[in-house]
């Protein structure tokens, strides 16, 4: 939208940010306005300012423990992707294997698989990060793959005639046509992994392991009666997952210039 | 002319012809059931620098048919030649460049990538193919739009960029399938002035997939009228519009559309069109005439070969009424 003025541009973006904003406000007002009036026990709802006023005392622990659970559900997110995106591809290649790999994707996509997280940690050395990595990778892939197979196998009838017609092989098909085709559903299913990730990866170290990433330091904190701290470190793991959003988000306009110029 | 005389004058005849299309019959398998006959015993025969137009009701099989010149299907029956080598051949060979009802860009690749992909494929050097590519735009008037993405043109020009890639490989012939379809009425008709420049610039062999009369007479040298079930030729009419050699060179496409010949052109297509369809009736109703006998008057076109030979002369000019009872 080249011709909208540059202030009008800024005004419409406050009005699409303004109205969260004052939700948000009033939410946290009546919040402090509960506990305070109220007299609310720490322990069942500490008030909004108390757990900023911990967020500022531990902003070192909680950048050190965001860091590590931000890596773990970094690496997780990325072996995920590309492992669900090579299966796609493989499965729209091979009607056999796609034919095998569907349905079990769709049933897995549907039970919750953190659940596999004490599993994991038996499986691999709970002293490392591999366990809540690999649970993070295996929550990712079904999204991406799902997303992507849905993607790949979409391909118009118009855009298959014209390949045949250009007389084309498998792979310069993929190449030129199916491939980017399925990139926005590729993406569709990395924004809904990317924040599933990040839950992962936290809720991951709920079941024990290192003491080193946000979600030890919500149970620790939880378990030591510290509970303005442990709020502290779940809006920390709030904020990581919302980053993670807004990264996903930011790479998908930059991978895809022409969805904001499609203009209906 | 002796026997052999006409048939020397034949085969060279196609030799030289762009489009051969002789004794095709296609039939589609459908699951639990005797397959649908699409096309039967087609004979066309275009030639080079010619511009069919394919017309008639829907089932007709005239998609169906441009699909086999194409190579996007193969036939049941019958063969096909394509610049005198076979269909399959041609394809491989690039020998045509083909357009849709959808334009059928990808949305992902700028117009300019989009007229460029043919070459990209086929592996022309990128400064080569981007200033072909820009010629084509320019050819159909979108060189401004050449950054811009498919989104956010409108449809006329979306179909413009999808003629502008069948070209882009100069090919001989050039196949469209009902590509204005889509189009309101004024854009048609620019569109088709448009086709018509195009054409005479390039010196294209053309075949159009219609639906509508005007547009047919308004661009063919020949007109096929089809008739359905099952799909066949039922009649070749010739259109001789002197004025259109002067479309975009001073005279005005509406103009055209409003002489005399342009409207003795139509009704004749139209009469044929009505022929083929109450020749179907009276087949269907003939009583004691088996379904298979084939098609009504026995041939396509009322005997012959439908237009051996360039257009205007000769066979091709049956006629509408050409259309035997049955």
């Amino acid at each position: 939208m080249s011709g909208v003025r540059p202030t009008a541009r800024v005004l419409a973006r406050g009005r699409a940010i303004l109205p969260p904003l004052v939700v948000a406000v009033v939410v946290l007002g009546a919040w402090q306005a509960f506990v305070d009036l109220g007299d609310v026990q720490p322990y069942l709802l500490p008030s909004p300012s108390a757990i900023a006023h911990q967020f500022r005392e531990h902003v070192g622990p909680i950048r050190s423990a965001a860091w590590v659970s931000g890596v773990n559900a970094a690496v997780g997110l990325a072996l995920g992707a590309v492992a669900g995106l090579v299966a796609a591809i493989v499965a729209a290649r091979s009607r056999l294997i796609d034919g095998m790999l569907a349905p079990v994707a769709a049933a897995m996509n549907a039970i919750p698989i953190i659940v596999l997280a004490p599993l994991f940690n038996a499986m691999f050395s709970t002293t490392s990060s591999v366990p809540r990595r690999a649970v993070v990778a295996v929550v990712v892939f079904f999204p991406v793959f799902v997303n992507t197979a849905r993607g790949l196998r979409e391909v118009a009838p118009v855009h298959r005639e014209l390949m045949r017609s250009l007389a084309v092989g498998p792979w310069r098909f993929a190449r030129t046509v199916s491939l980017p085709g399925a990139l926005p559903f590729f993406f569709t299913g990395l924004r809904l992994a990317s924040s599933l990730a990040v839950i992962a990866a936290v809720v991951a170290e709920y079941f024990g392991g290192r003491q080193n990433g946000l979600g030890s330091r919500i149970t620790s904190a939880a378990a030591n009666s510290a509970y303005p701290r442990a709020w502290a470190f779940v809006v920390a793991a709030c904020l990581l997952g919302l980053l993670f959003y807004l990264v996903v988000l930011a790479v998908e306009r930059a991978a895809m210039p022409w969805r904001r110029h499609a203009g209906r | 002319m002796t026997a052999e005389a006409v048939v020397e004058a034949v085969a060279a005849a196609e030799e030289e012809a762009a489009v051969v299309v002789r004794g095709v019959t296609k039939a589609f398998d459908v699951a639990g059931a005797a397959p649908a006959v699409a096309l039967t015993d087609i004979d066309l025969t275009v030639a080079r620098g010619e511009f069919v137009s394919l017309i008639g009701p829907s089932g007709c099989g005239k998609s169906t048919l441009l699909r086999l010149v194409a190579d996007l299907i193969p036939p049941t029956r019958g063969e096909i030649l394509v610049g005198g080598r076979p269909a399959r051949q041609a394809r491989l060979d690039q020998d045509y460049g083909i357009a849709f009802q959808q334009a059928g860009l990808f949305g992902w690749r700028t117009v300019l990538g989009n007229v460029e992909l043919p070459l990209q494929v086929h592996g022309m050097r990128k400064a080569e193919r981007r200033a072909r590519a820009r010629e084509l735009l320019d050819l159909v008037g979108l060189a401004d739009f050449a950054g811009h993405w498919p989104g956010q043109l409108s449809g006329g020009m979306q179909q413009r960029v999808a003629i502008a890639r069948a070209l882009a490989e100069r090919p001989r012939l050039l196949l469209l399938d009902e590509p204005f379809g889509a189009l309101d009425e004024m854009t048609r008709e620019r569109m088709q002035a448009e086709l018509a420049r195009i054409r005479r610039e390039t010196g294209t062999t053309v075949i159009l997939v219609t639906h509508s009369i005007p547009e047919a007479v308004f661009l063919s040298d020949r007109v096929a009228v089809m008739s359905a079930r099952p799909g066949r030729i039922t009649a070749m009419v010739p259109v001789e519009l002197a004025a259109r050699a002067g479309v975009g060179r001073g005279v005005d496409s509406t103009d055209l559309r409003e002489q005399p010949e342009f409207f003795a052109a139509v009704t004749a297509v139209r009469e044929a069109l009505r022929a083929g369809e109450s020749a179907l009736l009276r087949v269907a109703s003939g009583g004691g005439a088996p379904a298979g006998a084939g098609p009504a008057g026995g041939g396509p076109a009322g005997g012959g070969p439908a237009g051996v030979g360039p257009a205007g002369g000769g066979p091709a000019g049956v006629g509408p009424a050409g259309v035997g009872a049955s």
